[in-house]
């Protein structure tokens, strides 16, 4: 809502500055979202009448001009507007005169013809962005008069930002009134008296939806003068109030909207097919609106109707084929209410937003639509003359919204806000905002004005009266609690702790869109069906992430446009999969490892990044739980990643109770290549529900005896995994080997092919005792028999 | 015989003052005072003397060979001292090479100002708690008095899966899903994504807020005011930071109100962060509207309850002067790298 402030101070005149005016209905909960001047700044400039007008003897476009601005003599001023002629009143910049922008006028010469000053477009003088030609003044405007003054351009135009409860504000009247309550004085309502009807003519109005429209009001007007002009003072009302002037019928209604916060319509009577049905659109009906759009209606969207279809979009915008014009000659005026049930989200559905649609969907008093009517007859018989006839007047006041009254305790708003009040400060504070009230035993029975829409409840009531007092003038207070621990779940590891442990291995977090480009999706997870938006931003950001892969591939990509040879990304967020017909949100950790594995320095070799730096990350996560030992990774295969060198990870200890919770690999070479990545990409994903459940440490002693190392060389078949290798020496020893380490890995020369040599290091030692020689043979000689026998490894040379 | 030792030490020191390696130093030490050497052989002539000029002699004899002793012994640590520094010296390094590394990499900086605002929550006895991105309509608006027809709804530019089901547009909903689950009193931080239909200059389709919610039997609008103007005074760590309360409009609170800070950039002074006014709009707030109350069936008369909500992003460009919201979203390294 943007308005003048002289045009506020008609109706209310605090002694107060602009800048305390904007301060008070800020913090009242108008927020003041700018203010700037009517005008540019600028001096010595008069009101001006053209006397002569003559051909420039030089310039076929230039005119040079004798101009009367109240001094002695005329001026002579060149002008090369178009619309400069005898008679005409417009701005005249004096010699010595300052226009916007620090633009002076100096006596010149154009073409060598002397020019005493300038004659002034409304650009020029920084009333508007653009201008076709002078400004035109009124033939009353005062000779010699400064501009500034005549136009009374020591104004500002401040710009509201409303809330959607304050539907009221959205007028010169409800600011007035807000305005009024903050500085504790009266209204100068401006009084509005009932046209008297000088014809007998009226239009047949039929409300068929009269729950949407339970309030209408019209009013003929004829003969009319199409010639007529919009006064200056409406024109320049309405400018600063952010409204074009469109001609004087247009324009009346506009400032009744403005200045009463009531839509009106003005229809071309003429072009009325016999009466005005306000009903619901039926199928398949059309409109042409104002702005020219054909728009299909949706059934049960209101309308006005008359006899041939719809005229006008209820509320929201007028027709095009009843819409007034340059010859219009007789009118018929509409002033009504509909629910602001009926009209929400109705604009919007059609793609509209007008300022009447605005007030409606907010709630426009139901108790304005006779005032308006006659406040815009008058304004109209002022300007446009003719005859009014009387209001048809068309009301169905079971449906009109109730205004029950609302309970407030003085107990409650103390109890609310955590401050005390006076209960006469609550009862002026009622009164000033226009309500009505009855006291009762613990407070009040208040009655809102029908222009509030928002006061139903008690607490309603409370942020008025707190709102009045001042948010800023509420005490602050510590929140009493009693003091109580909270759970602390020492097996949870936390999100926090993982994400700790991949920085300080060198990744960066990322976080990226969730919803990624259906395309790469299918890429990097053909296997699982995303979950599409209705209304996507952007095609590119349809579906919703079923990996984290999407987006850390596309940010890699990034950076490595950029010229970063070495890049650890991680994200933790959601991923969405529909399962069963069912969304799953899973919450997962996932990274991507391209390029070196070290930044470059001098004193390592360096290398890129492979399988088993990657997997060395992920174990190092699952370290954190305390149960790494219960994690398994088992060679698999997955759309996005190479066949050779993925593995599924699993979680449980036994085989039965495996859960998959995981993936780390090498990105496929085909996919890496379509990405445009130039050497290897590793990734991995993992749940993060692995890390709510943790271990606990429990404490095991440690031996105070000489632990002894037995290394063993071994031949197993290539096939063979070092998970089975080691599986089948856990399954065979006894307690006393303590650890196992696997230290090498060999194949070639001196292997057979297709065999390969494996070291291990076991250390054996016991809890109470010190191993005879004995003991450590027979249990590695029974590992290795078991070695034999189960998988076929022997002992290297 | 005094003044004959004298010379021969004299000649003895003169000589282990040349010498430059240990080989050489042991023939001296031979040649003075081995078996054959030229001050034990004096010893052996002690026999010569009369028994009264025995002692006297042999006291001589042995300060002499003391002295070519200590002068040995200074010698030869002098060269080892010598030899260890030399090679020592051939071992030296240049320390002021850096040092071998993987650097750590780095937090997100939304995601550090989210642990930063937990952490201060924290103290003052708030647990976080989270709750689904895609949401369904009741959580993200019924139940947070946001009916079909109300006109916030327009405010909030939501995505849609169907007409249940829409990407969460704030984090209030998680407030509806803590009060489902637990009875006050309720101390909650909520912090998380959220997503509305919306992208230019100022904004992201998704980005993160926090949610705060405290139900109890006497919570009250003062309560809030203190415990929100000790966040922000906290959070960026200036104790007279200014905050400033203005009534504002939320489906879900009645009272509502938006907290503006005292611009951090300029101090108030009025710049381009603050559109000139010296003040930014940081959270909004308010108290638990009864509706909210009465979608979880908590007494609105034996409970109240205050809520807040702030975007992430916002306080992250303020703290770390972050001038583009993008930035946020396109994980550049250079750009993650100065939040380490």
């Amino acid at each position: 809502m943007k308005f003048s402030e002289q045009w506020l101070r008609e109706w209310v005149n605090p002694e107060i500055d602009n800048a305390t005016l904007q301060e008070q209905l800020t913090m009242a909960g108008l927020e003041v979202d700018g203010c700037v001047p009517v005008a540019g700044e600028f001096t010595k400039v008069v009101v001006g009448e053209v006397l002569e007008v003559n051909k420039h003897p030089d310039a076929d476009k230039l005119n040079v001009c004798k101009v009367n601005v109240g001094a002695d003599e005329p001026l002579q001023i060149v002008c090369g507007a178009a619309n400069v002629r005898v008679g005409l009143k417009v701005p005249a910049a004096l010699v010595g005169a300052k226009l916007p922008g620090d633009f002076k006028i100096k006596k010149s010469k154009l073409r060598g013809v002397p020019s005493h000053g300038m004659l002034c477009s409304t650009k020029e003088l920084g009333l508007e962005d653009q201008a076709d030609g002078l400004m035109e003044l009124p033939s009353g405007a005062p000779v010699g008069r400064a501009i500034e003054d005549y136009l009374q351009l020591n104004d500002v135009s401040i710009e509201l930002d409303l809330t959607p409860n304050r539907g009221d504000c959205l007028s010169i009247a409800g600011i007035a009134r807000e305005v009024a309550v903050l500085n504790d004085i009266e209204l100068d309502e401006p009084e509005i008296k009932a046209v008297k009807a000088k014809i007998k003519d009226t239009f047949k109005v039929t409300v068929k939806a009269k729950q949407a429209c339970p309030h209408y009001a019209g009013r003929v007007i004829k003969n009319i003068n199409p010639a007529a002009v919009t006064p200056l003072w409406m024109q320049e009302k309405l400018r600063r109030s952010g409204h074009r002037s469109l001609g004087p019928l247009v324009d009346v209604t506009n400032y009744v909207l403005l200045e009463l916060g009531q839509p009106m319509h003005a229809f071309d009577l003429e072009k009325l097919d016999s009466e005005i049905i306000v009903r619901e659109a039926d199928k398949g009906e059309d409109i042409e609106l104002l702005d020219g759009q054909q728009i299909k209606l949706k059934q049960g969207s209101l309308l006005i109707a008359d006899k041939s279809g719809p005229v006008a979009l209820a509320g929201i915008m007028g027709g095009a084929t009843t819409a007034v014009s340059d010859d219009t000659c007789n009118i018929f005026l509409e002033s009504a209410f509909f629910t602001p049930l009926t009209l929400a989200g109705q604009a919007r559905s059609y793609g509209l937003h007008t300022d009447s649609s605005h007030r409606f969907e907010r709630g426009v008093s139901f108790e304005l639509q006779v005032q308006a009517i006659e406040l815009a007859t008058a304004l109209l018989l002022d300007i446009v003359g003719g005859e009014a006839g009387p209001i048809t007047e068309i009301s169905a006041a079971q449906y009109l919204p109730e205004r029950k009254p609302v309970k407030l305790r003085l107990e409650r708003l103390s109890r609310v806000l955590g401050v005390r009040f006076e209960a006469v400060f609550v009862e002026t504070c009622l009164l000033n905002l226009g309500m009505d009230f009855e006291t009762t035993c613990d407070g009040w029975e208040v009655t809102p004005p029908a222009a509030r829409f928002d006061i139903e409840i008690e607490e309603d009531l409370i942020e008025e009266i707190g709102r009045i007092y001042g948010y800023n003038n509420i005490p602050q207070t510590r929140p009493a609690s009693i003091i109580q621990m909270s759970a602390v779940k020492e097996q949870q590891v936390g999100m926090d702790r993982v994400r700790q442990t991949l920085v300080d291995r060198g990744f960066f977090e990322a976080i990226t869109y969730s919803f990624i480009d259906p395309a790469l999706q299918q890429m990097v997870d053909p296997q699982s069906e995303a979950i599409a938006l209705a209304n996507p931003i952007s095609a590119d950001m349809g579906v919703m992430r079923t990996n984290l892969w999407a987006g850390l591939l596309d940010s890699l990509q990034y950076n490595l446009n950029r010229q970063q040879n070495r890049l650890c990304l991680f994200e933790c967020g959601l991923k969405f999969l529909r399962q069963d017909n069912e969304i799953k949100q899973k919450l997962v950790v996932a990274g991507v490892l391209n390029g070196d594995v070290y930044p470059e320095q001098w004193a390592v070799t360096n290398r890129k990044v492979d399988f088993f730096d990657t997997k060395g990350h992920v174990e190092a996560l699952l370290e954190l739980t305390g149960k790494n030992l219960e994690f398994t990774f088992k060679a698999d295969s997955h759309p996005a990643l190479h066949p050779g060198q993925s593995a599924a990870i699993y979680s449980g200890k036994t085989e039965q109770n495996q859960r998959h919770v995981g993936w780390v690999g090498a990105l496929h070479p085909e996919l890496n290549k379509k990405l445009g990545l130039s050497s290897a990409t590793f990734v991995f994903e993992l749940d993060a529900d692995i890390f709510e459940d943790g271990s606990i440490p429990a404490f095991k002693s440690v031996s105070k005896f000489p632990a002894i190392r037995r290394d063993l060389a071994i031949i197993v078949d290539k096939n063979i995994s070092a998970q089975k290798v080691m599986d089948t020496i856990n399954a065979s020893c006894s307690d006393i080997v303590h650890d196992l380490e696997l230290f090498d890995v060999y194949e070639g020369e001196g292997i057979d092919s297709g065999r390969k040599s494996l070291g291990l290091g076991l250390t054996l030692q016991h809890l109470s005792r010190t191993l005879t020689d004995a003991e450590v043979s027979s249990e590695t000689e029974n590992i290795i028999s078991a070695l034999n026998n189960k998988l076929g490894a022997t002992l290297r040379d | 015989m005094q003044a004959e030792l004298d010379k021969l030490v004299e000649q003895a020191k003169q000589a282990i003052s040349n010498v430059s390696d240990a080989k050489a130093l042991d023939e001296i030490r031979v040649q003075y005072l081995g078996k054959k050497g030229e001050i034990t052989s004096r010893m052996k002539q002690l026999g010569s003397l009369s028994a009264e000029e025995r002692p006297k002699a042999g006291q001589v004899i042995n300060q002499a060979k003391q002295q070519v002793q200590q002068a040995l012994e200074a010698k030869k640590t002098e060269l080892e001292t010598a030899l260890l520094n030399e090679k020592l010296a051939g071992e030296t390094i240049d320390v002021t090479l850096p040092g071998r590394s993987i650097p750590a990499g780095g937090l997100h900086p939304v995601t550090r100002t989210m642990q930063r605002i937990e952490k201060l929550f924290s103290q003052m006895g708030f647990s976080s708690a989270v709750g689904p991105e895609i949401e369904d309509d009741y959580h993200n608006f019924e139940a947070l008095n946001i009916p079909e027809s109300h006109p916030a709804r327009a405010m909030h530019d939501t995505f849609y899966f169907n007409d249940n089901t829409v990407l969460r547009t704030h984090t209030s909903p998680v407030q509806i899903r803590v009060m489902e689950k637990q009875n006050p009193p309720i101390r909650v931080i909520a912090p998380g994504r959220v997503y509305r239909c919306d992208s230019d200059i100022t904004h992201t389709p998704m980005f993160h807020q926090v949610e705060g919610l405290v139900v109890d039997q006497k919570v009250t609008f003062s309560d809030l005011k203190a415990l929100l103007i000790d966040f922000l005074q906290h959070f960026f760590e200036c104790e007279d930071l200014e905050v400033r309360f203005r009534p504002s409009y939320f489906p879900f609170t009645e009272p509502s109100a938006e907290a503006d800070i005292q611009c951090v950039m300029c101090s108030g002074e009025g710049c381009r962060v603050c559109s000139h006014t010296g003040w930014l709009e940081v959270l909004g707030c308010g108290m638990v509207h009864p509706n909210v109350f009465k979608s979880v069936k908590f007494d609105t008369e034996k409970y109240t309850g205050l809520a807040f909500g702030m975007g992430v992003e916002r306080l992250a460009m303020l703290r770390y002067g972050v001038n583009d919201l993008r930035l946020f979203y396109e994980n550049d390294v250079r750009f993650l790298k100065q939040f380490k």
